[in-house]
């Protein structure tokens, strides 16, 4: 049953992942959905430390704040102070981070919260909290957030799917027929930022960046059709979730630098075998 | 006071060796802060993101392989997959539609996450020297050993000779690419290298900062020192300066604390010197800007207001009333009041009684302005061929930036013209 549950709460990290990342990937700012997995330290820890480790989806929501802190803090850099955009986002980052952790070794003796945790995480421990949900069966606490999250996740994306499409895929468009591209800015950078705070205790950052790129490059090389593609990347995140675990299993190793390393080797595969498919494409049509 | 005992402590002879990291710890921000200058600018801030995340499972499998805590040999394992990852994005960024930023990402976490399952494993076969590889993930400067400090300080100062050798060189390839390959520079070799000093700066200054903080000692000083100045030497001495500056305090900082961090106080002392550079470097700050601004602005509508008054002159009104002008200027009547009394300051008018006379100062400045405006509406008639109802628009904004030099040339060009489209006449 463990089995299970890891399984169970990793796919739905790849999912919420997937939901994002696609759009993430086609507006070229998954860089920004990595700095956003760092910049949540400080949300993170003044939530724990408010409400002890206990967390739940509104603390978790205030903590989400921090992320957009930190797409404010790119776009200010950017816009305000005309620092190149890839600076602007290392710098803000860095910042964010490094004083999550000086936070967290100041005023963190109380906190179960390390550096640690937050780069990847303790999957193997979700099954310690098991919550039952009625009809005799019971879910991990994180499974259960990480489900109402990917809910909240899905309503936005199908609520907003046309405004978040045509500011995606034609922002100039967008702007010229009135779409408050901002607000659209604003509203993913939400949802990137929602997602990674609740990934974190169960995955880490490291693998909300491997879900975030990794399934939607991978559909990407797959299918020029963007409803697929986020389909497809969220069966990709699903499949390298449950090979992932049991390769950890197989060399005991961590669980989270194994689906990782799995995403790597699908996106290998899949790199490889479309430039394969392709060049024979191009011989036959040579 | 007991800042100064700080101090005193800080420097006595048992504090030898607090000494000697902050002083490393200096030199290592001091060599990333220059090599992160050439990253910077060559717009690959964030390449340094994914190669102190890369360099995990070298580090890992050289120490499998070894089976020895050596620095040599981790730094031997952080290069070679440093180097590899580097090698991966620009490979996938060539052959594929993917565009960097995923490329970037997928690389850094997958790398991380295969050293993360060798460092599990590591940890699982109960080696009892595999303590230290966590420095590795989050930095632990002020734990370094005599022996990586000497190591690291050797290898940045080459890494700053290295520097200075191939300035030229370096400057040129990240300045424009294609300009350096038409004077016969062998780019890719120049690139190779830069790539080659990167990685080892990062493999090195990873062990202080830790993987995730790296990124700013490459990229926050760079970041700082551009607001202060164009000169590539320059700003190569001011990233270096705010490294060993960010380096010093940080490990001073952390000392003085009880149980704080260094690697973030560096970054956090790193962030604050680039953040006043960013708001009062001279001419590109963003404080200097703002003024900038609001002089211009001044200065438009004092010109504004002027030509307006020398206009109402010329069409025969004798008295100019200030109601006069509230009804011809878009300006509100208070601001109309604040721009009049910065006209009188500057002699170009006199208000007596609710009346505004114009000095002959003014009368030159706005025959000035409005030649200028009309000279304008000329030359876009005459060289783009615009219809004369279409130019005024944009008289309007170029008669406040032309300069008296490009007036000359105007006048040169258009031949010393008599009137403009509309037939008005022009002020010599």
């Amino acid at each position: 049953m463990n089995d299970f549950y890891i399984i169970f709460t990793a796919s739905l990290v790849a999912i919420n992942c997937a939901l994002m990342g696609c759009f993430l990937v086609m507006r070229k700012m998954v860089m920004i959905g990595d700095a956003i997995s760092h910049a949540v330290l400080p949300g993170i820890f003044i939530a724990y430390y408010i409400s002890g480790s206990t967390a739940s989806v509104p603390i978790l929501a205030g903590a989400a704040l921090s992320g957009i802190l930190a797409t404010v803090m790119i776009e200010w850099f950017t816009k305000k102070a005309r620092l190149q955009s890839d600076a602007a986002i290392g710098v803000s980052y860095t910042l964010l981070f490094a004083i999550g952790v000086i936070l967290i070794s100041k005023f963190g003796e109380n906190v179960d919260l390390d550096q640690q945790c937050v780069l990847y995480g303790e999957i193997e421990q979700i099954v310690f909290w098991l919550q039952p949900i009625g009809f005799g069966l019971q879910l991990p606490k994180q499974a259960i957030i990480l489900l109402i999250v990917c809910v909240i996740l899905l309503a936005g994306v199908i609520w907003g799917y046309k405004g978040l499409f045509i500011t995606t895929f034609d922002p100039n468009f967008a702007l010229s027929t009135g779409v408050t591209v901002t607000f659209w800015h604003y509203f993913l950078m939400s949802g990137v930022s929602l997602s990674t705070v609740v990934s974190f205790e169960s995955v880490g950052a490291i693998l909300v960046i491997a879900f975030l790129s990794g399934p939607p490059a991978i559909a990407y090389l797959l299918t020029e059709d963007f409803k697929r593609m986020i389909f497809l990347s969220a069966i990709i995140g699903i499949i390298c979730s449950a090979a992932g675990y049991y390769v950890s299993m197989y060399f005991d190793v961590s669980i989270a630098g194994s689906i990782s390393a799995v995403i790597g080797l699908a996106f290998i595969l899949v790199f490889v075998g479309t430039r394969v498919v392709k060049s024979k494409v191009d011989v036959i049509s040579a | 006071m007991e800042i100064w005992g700080h101090i005193n402590t800080f420097f006595s002879a048992e504090n030898y060796t607090l000494f000697v990291v902050s002083i490393a710890s200096g030199i290592l921000c001091f060599a990333a802060g220059v090599v992160g200058t050439f990253t910077y600018l060559r717009k690959r801030a964030l390449i340094g993101d994914v190669i102190s995340h890369s360099v995990l499972p070298g580090v890992a499998i050289a120490f499998m392989l070894t089976g020895v805590k050596n620095p040599v040999y981790f730094l031997i394992g952080a290069i070679t997959s440093g180097l590899l990852s580097i090698w991966i994005v620009d490979y996938v960024q060539a052959k594929s539609k993917l565009k960097p930023d995923t490329i970037l990402a997928l690389t850094l976490s997958v790398f991380f996450g295969v050293g993360i399952v060798f460092l599990t494993d590591i940890q699982h076969s109960e080696n009892a020297a595999q303590s230290g590889l966590d420095s590795f993930l989050f930095g632990k400067a002020a734990s370094m050993g005599m022996l990586d400090i000497q190591l690291f300080s050797v290898i940045a100062i080459i890494n700053v000779v290295c520097i200075a050798i191939f300035l030229r060189g370096f400057s040129l390839i990240s300045f424009d690419e294609n300009y350096a390959r038409g004077l016969g520079i062998k780019v890719s070799f120049l690139k190779s290298f830069l790539a080659v000093l990167t990685v080892i700066t990062v493999a090195i200054g990873v062990q202080a900062v830790g993987v995730v903080l790296m990124a700013a000692l490459l990229i926050t000083p760079a970041a700082g020192a551009r607001f202060l100045t164009n000169n590539i030497k320059k700003m190569l001495l001011y990233a270096g300066s705010f490294g060993f500056a960010s380096g010093v305090i940080g490990v001073f900082i952390s000392y003085s604390g009880t149980g704080m961090p260094t690697g973030p106080w560096i970054v956090v002392v790193l962030s604050l010197f680039a953040l006043v550079a960013i708001i009062f470097g001279k001419e590109k700050g963003m404080y200097s800007r703002m003024k900038m601004r609001v002089s211009n602005n001044v200065k438009i509508n004092n010109e504004n207001v002027l030509k307006d008054i020398y206009k109402l002159a010329q069409d025969g009104e004798n008295t100019i009333t200030i109601n006069d002008l509230i009804e011809k200027e878009k300006y509100p009547p208070s601001k109309l009041k604040s721009i009049l009394k910065r006209l009188e300051r500057d002699r170009h008018i006199d208000q007596v009684r609710g009346f505004v006379i114009l000095s002959d100062n003014g009368r030159i400045a706005a025959r000035a302005v409005i030649r200028k405006h009309r000279l304008w509406e000329i030359y876009l008639s005459k060289y783009f061929q615009l219809e004369e109802d279409h130019v005024h628009d944009d008289a309007e904004g170029i008669e406040h930036v032309i300069t008296p030099e490009i007036e000359k040339h105007l006048i040169k060009l258009l031949d010393r013209p008599e009137t403009d489209p509309h037939q008005s006449e022009i002020p010599y």
